[in-house]
């Protein structure tokens, strides 16, 4: 097969177009700089009436929503899932590993909780505090100018609140807790765990001329049709590409490799057109790999040549290794209060008004790391699943479960909006035998070999997510609620979630100033080829127990200013 | 106001900055969609498309099978004074759709529409639906209530829960299902807090430190803007 290429060359290719390759497209293009973008999945916007979701009703799916063939639901934005059909993964027998992918334009920002939180401090130099995993080779203080740059470009809403390793922001005003919310409020001061407005990416304020506001229909996972809320393509792309930049956008077009001359640096990249399953050769000064944090790992992998023998980037042996995702548990309960409710639209934001940042000290417990509380509940839209077991509540209330006829137009009201619920994302950590590797054995359809995941929790991680159980009870419990279900025990783990279920995988190329122990300097580059980046979650050396998006954002765009001077200085 | 107004509203006045609904860039190839929307999009990919298609093509139940599906709808929810029944909210159709979607309903409701015209049979020597109301009436009572149902119909009662749990989620994810709620959002709105109210009767009240750090709606549409220090000045 012969491989077509390309005769323009591009200062830069950009592999990847979610929150990291999003914004180093802007950030490069911005610039000046000839940029290439390519995403394996399609074009995408919320607001093209064809992809649209937002505001549709569920009678418009003849599923009404069900997650047939997208595990969040017909309506949730991200195409892809934790199967992609003819891409598969494998696992190391014994160990677990669910990764989702999401290939389309924006990559997995389209549909995220928009939780967006600053690292702080302590969470770069953990090893310090607490003697695990490694410290980063940067500080707070070294991405804290870009968190306040990504604030005010992009739009975050909170609230000042002083916490020393919650740092705050340049914040729009949150949105008023709703009822359910108001509960856990006064639930959590009851049993001293601290509660605080929530930090979630979208306007409850105008931030631009380019952007609507948040008209509060609670659907930020189907992509906002007036760009409220943030996702790479409606916030990053568009603009970039409305700002007159020199931007190629290659869609479905699947990166096999980062091609390399004979100094090792790297001269552009090698994918597969998916509509014609032919190969195509793309040139470039620079490469930065945006594919997220396993996919990145991948491709680098498949980059062997005789100076990269192991795969471009991993002489140290280290690519793939201290993969790391958040942890997870949750707990739900019925609270008789919330019985028999006034019925409003209380839609709200499509994520929470409120929240709990890590409050404990460490020292005293028996787990190293902390974790945050995300708290759900209220008078949701129905869709698939809605009035499934609908009287089971009335075992709570001493009445009759089951019937049929009346009663039961009854009692969905009597409870509609009387089940809450909490989530637990704490912080693991990274070890360097939880890994991603090449399957020796396995390729997907076009050939490429694919991932083979090893990972396992430790007690770490284990005692942490019991320790969650107990915080959700104590909550639950001041609330009046009614918990479901006995707590998880060790055989389940404690309750905890499988490896990469909290979709905040990283670590798989992280940064260090040994060469020989990371993948990646303090710019994200790579040791072994000055003009390869990474930008997405894989630098991490620490996953911190927040969301890794804002973090990505502020390094993806430090990086990107780090590029434009290398390349001015001809360094590379 | 229809919701079609109601979105454009949103998008001219102040709540939308500007914003078209349509705005979009080019897409890889170059076409600007600015139309609306091809009849019953939902967002669909082309796989998918092609997918719903192919199962809209497929036959499951039999004639029999989806006419005891009807009756049994009507049974669970039948019309009242202010809302339709689920056969009126299209409920079957629904069912029709969704075990062609979801396999894994096939063999127990297949199975258990035959367990019920079995049980039928030994009661009443003739199929579900051919027998009265009160008839009718008498087997689900036999089956509807877990707690209480004799050993012998355990199977039964495995089946009208799946039956009962189908014709629920099918009915409150209609028009008719929803007016009969009383949900009130997927709409544009501005959220300013619990109605007072409601607030009164759960004897809670916001905190007035924690309302001074929410958002005022009145100044939602004007631009922020921030001192060094991060705090918002306007």
């Amino acid at each position: 097969m012969q491989i077509k290429k390309s005769s323009k060359e591009y200062d830069v290719i950009i592999v990847g177009s979610g929150a990291g390759g999003g914004m180093a497209t802007k950030i490069l293009s911005e610039a000046g700089l000839k940029v290439a973008v390519v995403e394996a999945g399609p074009h995408f916007d919320p607001a093209d009436p064809e992809q649209r979701t937002q505001l549709k009703w569920p009678w418009e799916s003849p599923r009404r929503g069900a997650g047939s063939t997208r595990p969040f639901g017909d309506f949730d934005s991200a195409y892809g899932g934790w199967e992609i059909e003819g891409e598969p993964y494998t696992r190391v027998p014994g160990t677990r590993f669910n990764w989702f992918r999401s290939q389309m334009l924006g990559g997995r920002t389209n549909h995220w909780g928009r939780i967006s939180l600053r690292f702080g401090p302590n969470d770069f130099k953990h090893k310090s505090i607490d003697g695990l995993g490694d410290d980063w080779p940067i500080g707070y203080d070294d991405v804290k100018p870009y968190y306040d740059k990504v604030d005010k470009l992009i739009g975050v809403f909170g609230s000042k609140e002083n916490l020393p390793n919650e740092p705050d922001g340049f914040f729009l005003p949150p949105p008023k807790p709703r009822l359910h919310e108001l509960y856990f409020i006064e639930g959590s001061k009851k049993v001293g765990v601290p509660v605080i407005p929530g930090r979630l990416s979208m306007l409850t304020k105008k931030i631009n001329n380019d952007r609507g506001v948040c008209f509060y229909c609670g659907q930020c996972s189907r992509g906002c049709s007036v760009y409220a809320d943030f996702s790479a393509g409606t916030c990053l792309i568009f603009p970039a590409q409305k700002a007159g930049g020199q931007i190629d956008l290659f869609v479905n077009a699947m990166v096999r490799e980062v091609t390399t001359d004979d100094e090792g640096k790297a001269t552009g990249v090698v994918y597969i057109n998916k509509e014609d399953r032919q190969e195509y050769a793309l040139k470039a000064k620079v490469v930065v790999l945006a594919a997220s944090a396993c996919s990145s790992a991948r491709i680098l992998l498949n980059s062997k040549s005789k100076q990269h023998p192991a795969g471009l980037g991993n002489s140290s042996g280290m690519v793939g290794k201290y993969l790391h995702d958040s942890t997870g548990a949750s707990r739900g309960a019925f609270i008789p209060a919330l019985m028999n409710r006034d019925i409003y639209n209380e839609d709200g934001v499509g994520g929470m008004h409120i929240y709990t940042p890590w409050w404990l000290d460490n020292k005293k417990l028996d787990f190293p790391r902390g974790y945050h509380l995300e708290m759900w509940g209220g008078m949701g839209m129905p869709s698939y699943g809605f009035g499934f077991n609908p009287n089971d509540l009335n075992q709570y209330i001493g009445e009759k479960v089951g019937g049929y006829g009346d009663q039961l137009r009854k009692d969905v009201k009597k409870f509609y909006g009387s089940t809450v619920g909490i989530s637990g994302r704490g912080e693991c950590i990274a070890r360097e035998d939880n890994y991603c590797e090449l399957d020796p054995e396995v390729v997907d359809e076009y050939g490429i070999p694919v991932l083979r995941f090893n990972y396992t929790w430790s007690d770490h991680e284990r005692n942490q997510a019991k320790h969650m159980h107990d915080t959700f009870e104590e909550i639950l419990d001041a609330m009046g609620g009614k918990i479901f279900g006995e707590k998880p025990g060790r055989d389940a783990d404690f309750g905890l979630n499988a490896p990469g279920e909290i979709i905040h995988e990283v670590g798989t190329t992280r940064m260090g100033n040994d060469p020989k122990k990371s993948v990646t300097n303090a710019y994200e580059q790579l040791h072994d080829a000055k003009n390869v980046f990474i930008v997405d979650g894989g630098p991490f050396v620490s996953q911190a127990d927040k969301n890794p998006t804002w973090t990505i954002l502020a390094l993806s765009w430090r990086t990107s200013d780090y590029i434009v001077d290398q390349l001015k200085k001809r360094n590379i | 106001m229809d919701r079609r107004d109601t979105i454009k509203t949103m998008l001219i006045g102040s709540i939308s900055g500007g914003m078209i609904l349509s705005a979009c860039q080019p897409d890889a190839d170059g076409n600007t969609k600015t139309e609306g929307a091809s009849e019953g999009a939902y967002g669909r990919t082309d796989k998918e498309k092609a997918r719903d298609l192919q199962i809209k093509g497929e036959t499951f139940f039999t004639e029999h099978e989806i006419a005891t599906v009807s009756v049994l709808c009507d049974l669970i929810l039948p019309a009242t004074a202010t809302a339709g029944s689920a056969v009126q909210a299209g409920v079957p159709e629904f069912i029709t759709f969704i075990v062609k979607d979801m396999k894994s309903h096939q063999v127990p409701l297949r199975g258990g529409l035959m367990w019920l015209d079995h049980r039928s049979m030994t009661l009443f020597n003739q199929a579900f639906v051919d027998c009265t109301p009160d008839q009718q009436k008498q087997m689900l009572d036999e089956i509807a209530w877990p707690d209480t149902a004799a050993p012998e119909v355990a199977q039964g009662v495995t089946f009208f829960k799946r039956m009962r749990n189908l014709v629920l989620t099918g009915y409150y994810t209609t028009r008719m299902g929803i007016d009969d709620l009383g949900y009130k959002g997927n709409i544009a709105t501005v959220w300013d807090g619990v109605p007072a109210d409601v607030l009164a009767k759960h004897g809670l009240a916001y905190d007035p430190a924690w309302v001074a750090k929410c958002i005022d709606q009145e100044k939602r549409a004007v631009v922020a803007e921030w001192d060094a220090e991060g705090n918002l000045v306007n």
